[in-house]
């Protein structure tokens, strides 16, 4: 073998090496919103405020912060969700996303449904599919009372393909006079 | 003159660029090709242009983070001179832009410009068309306001919905678990550095193309493209019946782009900039969020597609669209080119053509969304409560409060969810109508649990009394003749 052409492959073993250690890092920096998942997750217990704010019987609008919001997120980091109290002492804390495409659901309390404006999905009173595109109820974090608090468990968007692990299931709603 | 013409002969004796230059403006193109019909790629190319200009031109005062984006666009728009023009200039740039890469793709197809030898400047023309897509959604989410918030919601739900890989990919796709400002960076850099550097990279494989290849010759009925003899045929055509691209078939894509960046300026001048709507506030929730215009039709498929049918369709339906323009010209590259001879290209076309218009000016009025204020809007017509008991008034009362309205329309006002509701005494009965109230079906709520029995008894009374004058209330058949033989 000539020396040009040990130089040769020298040359390219050399540079294939570089690509690599280049590559890992950079692919991992990719990846990092994944990876970051191992470590401690995106989602914490985080507090609605007292309890005296959802009365007894009725569902009202929520807000937290995201619970790993950065300085640039603005008024993004702020998440609504809604806050059902059944019956003082049982609660139920629905995303505020659409089951279907993600978009804000109302709650009516006349008609006691969550309307979907986008797409025109409806859910009853205690989150479960009334009717339209929607494959299933709503997504419901869990909860907990905590000196007087309402704590739920949030930080990650839920999405149809993806509610996220810590997120209650809602069965695929049925009429509830059937 | 003299001073200029020296210092050009200085210039090119080291950039030696002024011969193929010159070779590629002079180089020969049949001469029926000098067409009307020949203009759009030319035009996509100058649009391309001015969203390049006006694209940095706004990234001087746009700032890209979720806390700070939406306050730079109102900037823009009231308080730096003419930002709003430059603003308007880009929006409707890219409106122009894809329709003209659609029109463009409809010409090559019908006019066969897709079969040998130029597969591949088809296959790099779907990717241009992706691109351009990717470009105007990004865009769209730059201009971060309410819609922006949603839409990206929307398509992390239906990336979501991938099998095994769907949690990673929306992550991947925001940036973290929630929309905010890790997402909002990544599609700056996605729609200021690495689409447009695609686009630029592939612009220009795609021109090469046309150049290495020649334009495609007007298509003859009966001019059949053989694999064997197609190079030798066209050579001869340019030859025999040729003419160099400058001057000779220059001047109508010069007109045409010319008038184009005119209507643009235009409209820009007319309509102004497009939003942004609403702050990025995603705790304000009394919004429904809608698509771009060019997005439209999609918003519509996925309100009528059945819930059951929906996913199935979002992963394969693309998948098979991209498959079926790839394969495309690689199934049927030899043959006619004429559109006279291929009804079932112009009949694509057509389909085509006339279900983007039909879904887009459904998605216009939205019959599938409740209209959220319609139970506090107009009352109930005057006309049906006439001369009606205090029972059935009672009931048109439930109506309007329980938001009945909000998915039915009364006296041509409300929701077209579900039916409008004028004549529904003379298709249901009695017990049609309480059935239907109670447990609700054929994509209708169940309302038994939020109706007392009193309720549902005064709105039953009052449907009762929808049906036209002269027109009798529908009736059970079955009980009369149960009647008759007691």
């Amino acid at each position: 073998m000539t020396r040009r052409g040990m130089l040769m492959k020298l040359g390219i073993l050399l540079n294939g090496a570089a690509g690599i250690v280049l590559a890992v890092p950079i692919v991992r920096y990719l990846l990092s919103p994944v990876l970051r998942e191992r470590k401690p997750g995106y989602e914490s217990w985080l507090s609605l405020g007292p309890v005296a704010l959802y009365p007894a019987g009725q569902t009202r609008l929520a807000t937290f912060q995201n619970p790993k919001a950065d300085p640039t997120d603005g008024v993004t980091a702020d998440i609504p969700c809604w806050v059902r109290n059944i019956d003082g002492e049982k609660f139920q804390v629905f995303a505020i996303n659409c089951a279907h495409l993600g978009c804000p659901v109302r709650w009516f309390p006349q008609s006691g449904l969550f309307l979907c404006p986008c797409h025109g999905g409806a859910y009853y009173s205690d989150g479960s599919r009334a009717s339209g595109p929607p494959e299933r109820g709503l997504f419901e974090y869990h909860y907990k009372l905590q000196q007087g608090h309402l704590l739920i468990e949030a930080g990650e968007m839920p999405t149809a393909g993806a509610p996220s692990a810590s997120l209650t299931n809602i069965t695929k709603g049925s009429s509830p006079c059937v | 003159m003299r001073l200029i013409k020296s210092v050009g002969a200085w210039l090119d004796a080291r950039l030696q660029l002024a011969a193929p230059i010159r070779e590629t403006l002079q180089h020969r193109v049949p001469s029926r090709t000098a067409s009307w019909a020949y203009v759009f790629g030319s035009a996509a190319l100058t649009v391309f242009g001015l969203q390049l200009v006006t694209g940095i031109l706004l990234a001087l005062l746009y700032v890209p983070s979720a806390g700070e984006a939406w306050n730079s666009l109102q900037i823009l728009n009231h308080q730096v001179t003419l930002g709003w023009f430059i603003r308007a200039l880009h929006g409707w740039g890219s409106n122009f832009m894809l329709a003209i890469v659609l029109l463009h793709l409809a010409e090559v197809f019908l006019f066969g410009a897709y079969k040998f030898p130029r597969e591949l400047t088809w296959v790099v023309g779907i990717l241009l068309l992706l691109l351009t897509l990717g470009m105007a959604f990004t865009g769209q989410v730059l201009r971060f306001d309410q819609d922006a918030y949603w839409g990206l919601g929307i398509g992390a739900s239906i990336s979501s919905r991938i099998p095994i890989a769907g949690p990673w990919i929306v992550k991947l796709l925001l940036g973290g678990p929630i929309i905010a400002g890790a997402t909002l960076s990544r599609f700056f850099a996605l729609h200021v550095f690495v689409i447009p550097g695609s686009l630029i990279l592939f612009v220009g494989l795609h021109l090469l193309l046309v150049l290495k290849l020649g334009i495609n010759d007007w298509p003859m009925p009966g001019r059949v493209v053989r694999r064997a003899t197609y190079l030798k045929e066209y050579h001869e055509l340019t030859q025999r019946d040729g003419v160099p691209f400058v001057p000779g078939a220059i001047a109508k894509d010069l007109v045409f782009s010319g008038a184009i960046l005119l209507a643009i300026v235009v409209c820009a001048l007319l309509f102004g900039p497009f939003g942004p709507g609403g702050q990025p506030d995603p705790t304000i929730i009394q919004t429904a969020p809608r698509p771009d215009f060019f997005f439209l039709w999609l918003y519509a498929v996925l309100s009528l597609l059945p819930p059951s049918l929906e996913t199935p369709v979002l992963l394969i339906g693309p998948a098979i669209a991209l498959a079926v323009l790839v394969g495309l010209p690689f199934f049927s590259g030899e043959g006619e080119k004429s559109w006279q001879r291929r009804p079932i290209a112009v009949l694509s076309i057509l389909l085509v053509a006339v279900s983007l218009g039909t879904f887009t000016h459904m998605a216009n009025h939205a019959p599938w969304s409740p209209v959220m204020d319609a139970w506090s809007g107009e009352p109930i017509p005057a006309k049906y409560l006439k001369s009606h008991s205090a029972l059935q008034r009672q009931g048109a009362l439930v109506f309007q409060a329980k938001q009945c309205r909000n998915c039915h329309a009364v006296g041509g006002s409300g929701g077209e969810r579900g039916p409008a509701l004028d004549t529904v005494a003379v298709e249901l009965t009695h017990d049609q109508l309480v059935r239907q109230v109670i447990q609700g079906g054929g994509n209708m709520p169940a309302y038994g649990k939020n109706l007392s029995p009193a309720e549902t008894t005064a709105l039953v009374a009052f449907l009762e009394t929808l049906c036209p004058a002269g027109q009798a209330p529908a009736r059970d058949a079955s009980r009369e003749a149960i009647g008759a033989n007691q």
